[in-house]
């Protein structure tokens, strides 16, 4: 279970989030939208321990990320799957290198072990191991390098929760496609609890049930796509206003179309 | 002033932790080795360059000075205590710091701006001890060999100027100079090197895990990076041999 207590976060006197609370349990998936520079990305950034609230408390598990040790941070990172914005691939190492990344670093599986896992795992995020195993990242389009950092996050920790960091910006929407279908075959197929990151909020309609809407690092909305829609804050309904028309939409015919 | 300030104070906890990362294992024996053939072998054949026309036109401007009052056979001995203490740490310093301060920065800067840093520590790999480990470590032994390879190089490029130009007898100018080859010339020719690595080492990862503002940031990280490293090796140079020179100058 991932949970935010009164996250009051900020660089130097500039407040970033302030007094964020917020409960996902497990299997949960959940969006966080908001306009660019809102604190979205922030919040992964602190479920991870990258950062720290300067008050209130982030607990993954009812670990209290303030309060443990280095050792049992690492731990509670086992646990998470991260894939960043752009993917944040290693572009020194190799496809298969970075999908092997956390075996060779952690494991002392052998090379052909690892091997055998990373063509499994770029199976199982569609993409031909054959074809891109030993190519470089910049050797790949935008979505196949979304799609190996989801390969990468997955192999690496076998997470009970995946953070997703804008996902689909800059990808086609072909590619876009792909990557929500991924996200929703990871969520259903493995019960993974999940939060997508995203400004794209067409997209965010067809990953998640509950809604969550940061604005000048406050969170103003948590709830469903219906409440979402009959929101009342002024704020709400006028980040929402160019998308009404895709809200509807995927309401009425009441399923995710990446899942069809 | 403030900026100054707050940049020397993260330094300097930066270094204090670079230092503690270094005897926490892991340790990347193979990022070392990377680091020990990417930097030291590729900054060999700068260092030959270096060395051979460095120490030929010392030898020259001295040859010529020393003849105007009949003290050319001194050439041997001028070049052994100025090429050791003062000019192959010197000038090997500013080399690897204008080639791998800017590479190091460079890496890790650009590392910073696309995540990868946060991909690492996300996956449980402390960047501390992966990336800045091994390039402390690999500094530690690349300068003081690099020195040394600076130093023959240019006392040869020496013994060719007193050889050919200034017509000293090869066993002379070799014999005066061996005779200058004493503990603190020696001491402060290794020191200066040893220090050396550390100051561009930390002010080089530095650098770049502090780098902001994409592309364009990370370019003025390598450029402060490559600036700050070479005049602080300057500014150290002159500090060691004022003080630590003082200090052992009954030994030479």
């Amino acid at each position: 279970m991932i949970e935010l207590r009164n996250v009051t976060f900020g660089y130097d006197e500039r407040v970033i989030l302030e007094d964020i609370s917020f409960t996902i349990g497990e299997s949960e998936s959940a969006i966080i939208m908001g306009p660019s520079g809102s604190g979205k990305s922030t919040i992964l950034r602190l479920l991870l321990g990258l950062n720290y609230p300067q008050r209130g408390d982030v607990l993954i598990d009812g670990m209290n990320l303030n309060q443990i040790s280095d050792r049992d941070l690492e731990e509670v990172r086992k646990s998470i799957g991260m894939v960043f914005q752009d993917g944040a691939l290693f572009d020194s190492l190799t496809v298969g290198e970075n999908v092997g990344y956390y075996l060779f670093e952690h494991t002392k599986q052998s090379t052909e072990e690892i091997e055998t896992a990373v063509r499994e795992m770029l199976g199982f995020v569609g993409l031909d191991a054959d074809q891109v195993v030993d190519q470089l990242p910049e050797q790949l389009s935008g979505g196949m390098q979304r799609r190996v950092a989801i390969a990468r996050a997955l192999l690496a920790t076998n997470p009970k929760i995946m953070l997703y960091d804008e996902p689909t910006t800059g990808l086609d929407p072909q590619a876009t496609d792909l990557i929500l279908r991924l996200v929703n075959k990871l969520t259903e197929e493995k019960g993974i609890s999940t939060i997508v990151v995203t400004h794209q909020i067409s997209d965010a309609f067809f990953l998640a049930d509950r809604f969550l809407v940061i604005f000048g690092g406050r969170l103003i909305f948590d709830g469903t796509i219906a409440e979402l829609r009959d929101s009342d804050q002024p704020q709400v309904r006028a980040f929402l206003a160019p998308y009404r028309q895709s809200l509807e939409l995927v309401e009425s015919k009441g399923f995710r179309p990446a899942q069809q | 002033m403030k900026n100054f300030a707050a940049e020397f104070q993260g330094l300097f906890f930066f270094s204090g932790r670079s230092l503690a990362a270094v005897f926490r294992p892991p340790f990347y024996w193979r990022e070392l080795i990377d680091q020990l053939y990417v930097n030291g072998l590729g900054s060999l054949w700068l260092i030959v360059l270096t060395g051979a026309f460095a120490g030929q036109g010392f030898a020259l401007a001295f040859a010529n000075e020393l003849a105007e009052f009949g003290a050319k056979d001194y050439l041997g001995r001028i070049m052994a205590i100025s090429i050791i203490r003062e000019l192959g740490p010197v000038l090997t310093g500013l080399m690897v710091a204008a080639r791998v301060a800017a590479g190091i920065t460079a890496e890790i800067g650009a590392m910073k701006s696309s995540n990868q840093l946060d991909a690492m520590t996300a996956f449980g790999i402390d960047p501390m001890r992966k990336l800045v480990v091994p390039r402390l470590v690999g500094l530690i032994i690349l300068v003081p060999v690099l020195t040394i390879v600076t130093n023959v190089i240019a006392l040869v490029g020496g013994w060719v100027i007193a050889a050919f130009v200034a017509k000293i007898s090869t066993t002379f100018y070799w014999s005066t100079l061996i005779d200058r080859l004493v503990f603190g010339n020696l001491f402060i020719g290794i020191m200066k090197p040893f220090v050396f690595s550390f100051i561009i080492a930390f002010i080089a990862c530095y650098k770049g895990f502090s780098s902001e503002g994409g592309t364009r940031g990370v370019g003025r990280a390598t450029t402060e990076s490559v600036v700050l490293s070479s005049i602080s090796v300057l500014i150290m140079n002159f500090f060691i041999t004022r003080f630590v020179w003082q200090a052992i100058r009954g030994f030479v």
